[in-house]
């Protein structure tokens, strides 16, 4: 006779009445699973210490410190990054110019999503004539390569931009109109995300019912339709992060971003070029940081992707 | 009692890709403080429309109401503006939908949804929001209403989220209830729970109520007044008992024949009405019941009746007369 117990008996009914998983348990279950994102992240915190919390042991002095007798000096005990061309040491610039390129990608996103959410919003809600001509700017930017656009804004604001004070350092103006101008060039894409989900969550009942109960077209915006749409917008932002990352760097390289003695992964590219084969340490450490906090963003977004999407609620 | 709401000639359209459609064709009624009127019909004949019509909540384009008044309590609200509207919106006049599944919005917690009613039309702050909404929740029959609160509409069956969306329409203590269908998306049994605490809540705070629906049976037990509704237009207008003992418009006879009742022998077959409701594409053109109705009459192929009293408080837009099916 049969004596393996009966696998449904083997559920006590305490298993059966553990109580359903909420959205943001479910999320995390998946995202959990996604080993990309886990490693990714897990670069991400590491990168972020060493911007953040390096400056307690090296000053930022030290790294605008020019010496011209140490000129392109290649990796050694005192100097493990090398030293570039005027003689600063390439470690303390990467930490220092690791805060302003991480500082720009967050706070460009903070630009493009703000500009993103609202251009999106109103088009997507209102519809209509709202809807055309927000959606015809949109086009109309998108179809100028962003490029062209990030250089000619860096051209047309920078330069006559005095210096600000936040987070206790001085930043060189230029840092703040390159974060403007990244959110200004990028927010495009989001918006058309942004406006595809208000087109189809504005036809719920639920917006009709916050209607039918005196709410305003404001508030069903920003209170009832947007935090609907936030899984999209967050792994938008997320990606965003990284595209800011690199969109700076293209033009520090190019000479129109952050004006030193501010250092950014980028602006130390620029000029390493004439470097490329005799002092290698120039382009490599910038270079690496750039390509591993990109590589780790674009791994943690995927990995959110997944885990928001409602379309894949397996677990 | 005084009138409450006064309906005169709404014509609302929506002009699609298809062409235009006449949703409704210059309907009038009127409602008094605390009184239940039922308005039946099937799909699509307008009941909706009408009263999304008159809370101006259908969507402008492409929808037009192209006439009419809505005087409650002796103000147009076509004449508002959109800021006066969301006042009366909610405090004056309430509504509460069909799919209780998919009326409350999954993200927030049904706390916050109800009390962003009360802390808007009644400024309240969080805290006596708060308070309210438990008494809210407590009243239409949730139990542990304070615990909650902080739940999401994913946490609660049908039937609850049904009753929390009555807590919320009630919140400011309307005038007017308007039920679109309230019980349709739901099982029998709770139905008849629905309905009930409606009639209970209605008796305690004394509000009119508009309820649309398709089920006879429902409108039997609630309602005071019936208005009877076919592709747009007010076909028959009686009291609810005068309506079952006496119906005068063929389409109310078909609807009734149609309806299984315990009095009845077993044995008979039900009734159906042949043929399809009207297009709505076209604009009306004599009366709209003509192509189904046994008693039409040359006459009723070009000239719509209007709606006109054939007793006390009842009205019917016909040219014959059902029981003679003689031409009135």
């Amino acid at each position: 006779m049969d004596t393996t117990p009966s696998r449904i008996a083997t559920l006590t009914p305490d298993d059966l009445e553990t109580p359903p998983l909420g959205l943001g348990q479910l999320a995390w279950r998946k995202f959990r699973r996604h080993k990309p994102a886990i490693l990714g992240s897990i670069v991400l915190v590491l990168l972020f210490l060493y911007a953040f919390g390096s400056p307690l042991f090296i000053s930022e002095s030290y790294a605008n410190h020019t010496d011209t007798t140490l000129r392109l000096l290649p990796p050694s005990a005192a100097h493990p990054f090398g030293t570039d061309t005027i003689g600063r040491d390439v470690l303390a610039r990467s930490i220092y110019g690791g805060q302003i390129s991480l500082l720009i990608g967050l706070t460009a996103v903070i630009v493009e999503t703000v500009l993103g959410i609202l251009v999106g919003a109103l088009a997507g809600y209102y519809g209509g004539v709202v809807d055309s001509i927000l959606m015809r700017i949109t086009e109309a930017m998108l179809n100028i390569p962003e490029i062209f656009l990030l250089i000619v804004m860096a051209k047309y604001f920078g330069g006559k931009i005095p210096e600000v004070d936040i987070l206790g350092r001085t930043f060189s103006g230029s840092v703040v109109v390159i974060v403007v101008i990244i959110g200004l060039t990028s927010w495009m894409y989001l918006a058309r995300i942004v406006r595809a989900e208000f087109l189809s969550l504005k036809e719920n009942d639920f917006v009709l019912a916050a209607r039918a109960t005196g709410t305003k077209n404001i508030e069903i915006i920003f209170r009832h339709i947007l935090p609907n749409s936030i899984a999209p917008i967050v792994v938008s932002a997320t990606l965003g992060v990284a595209n800011a990352i690199l969109a700076e760097a293209y033009i520090s390289f190019l000479g129109l971003g952050v004006q030193p003695p501010t250092a950014t992964w980028g602006n130390m590219l620029d000029g390493a070029n004439n470097y490329l084969d005799t002092a290698p340490w120039l382009w490599l450490f910038p270079g690496l940081f750039i390509v591993l906090t990109v590589l780790s963003i674009n791994f943690l977004g995927d990995g959110m992707r997944d885990a928001l999407d409602p379309r894949s609620r397996t677990v | 009692m005084t009138l409450l709401l006064e309906v005169t000639d709404l014509r609302t359209r929506f002009h699609t890709a298809e062409g235009t459609v006449f949703a409704v064709n210059g309907i009038s009624f009127s409602i008094k403080e605390g009184e239940t009127v039922a308005v039946v019909g099937e799909s699509g004949c307008g009941k909706s429309v009408s009263m999304l019509s008159v809370l101006r909540l259908i969507p402008i384009p492409p929808g037009e109401i192209a006439s009419g008044k809505a005087c409650y309590c002796g103000v147009d609200l076509f004449g508002k503006t959109e800021a006066e509207m969301e006042l009366v919106r909610g405090k004056e006049i309430a509504m509460i939908f069909q799919d209780p599944m998919t009326s409350l919005n999954p993200v927030l917690t049904i706390g916050r949804q109800i009390t962003e009613t009360l802390t808007r039309h009644e400024g309240m702050d969080q805290k006596a929001a708060e308070l309210r909404a438990v008494e809210l929740l407590d009243q239409v029959g949730i139990s542990d209403p304070a615990e909650r609160l902080g739940d999401y509409p994913h946490q609660f069956s049908g039937g609850m989220r049904q009753r929390v969306m009555i807590a919320m329409a009630l919140a400011c203590l309307p005038s007017l209830l308007i039920a679109d269908e309230p019980t349709t998306a739901l099982d029998v049994t709770i139905q008849a729970q629905i309905v009930e605490l409606v009639q209970s809540l209605r008796d305690k705070l004394h509000m009119a109520i508009i309820w649309i629906t398709h089920d006879l049976g429902v409108v039997a037990g609630l309602a005071e007044r019936v208005l009877v509704m076919y592709a747009g237009f007010i076909v028959e207008e009686a009291r609810v008992d005068d309506l079952y003992a006496n119906p005068r418009h063929p389409y109310t006879l078909a609807l009734l024949e149609a309806l299984p009742r315990a009095d009845r022998r077993r044995d008979r077959r039900l009734k159906s009405i042949p043929g399809a409701p009207p297009s709505l594409l076209v604009e009306p053109h004599g009366c709209p019941f003509v192509a189904r109705c046994e008693y039409a009459v040359e006459k009723c192929r070009d000239q719509n009746p209007l709606l006109t009293p054939v007793g006390p408080e009842h009205r019917i837009a016909c040219w014959v007369d059902v029981k003679t099916g003689a031409p009135r």
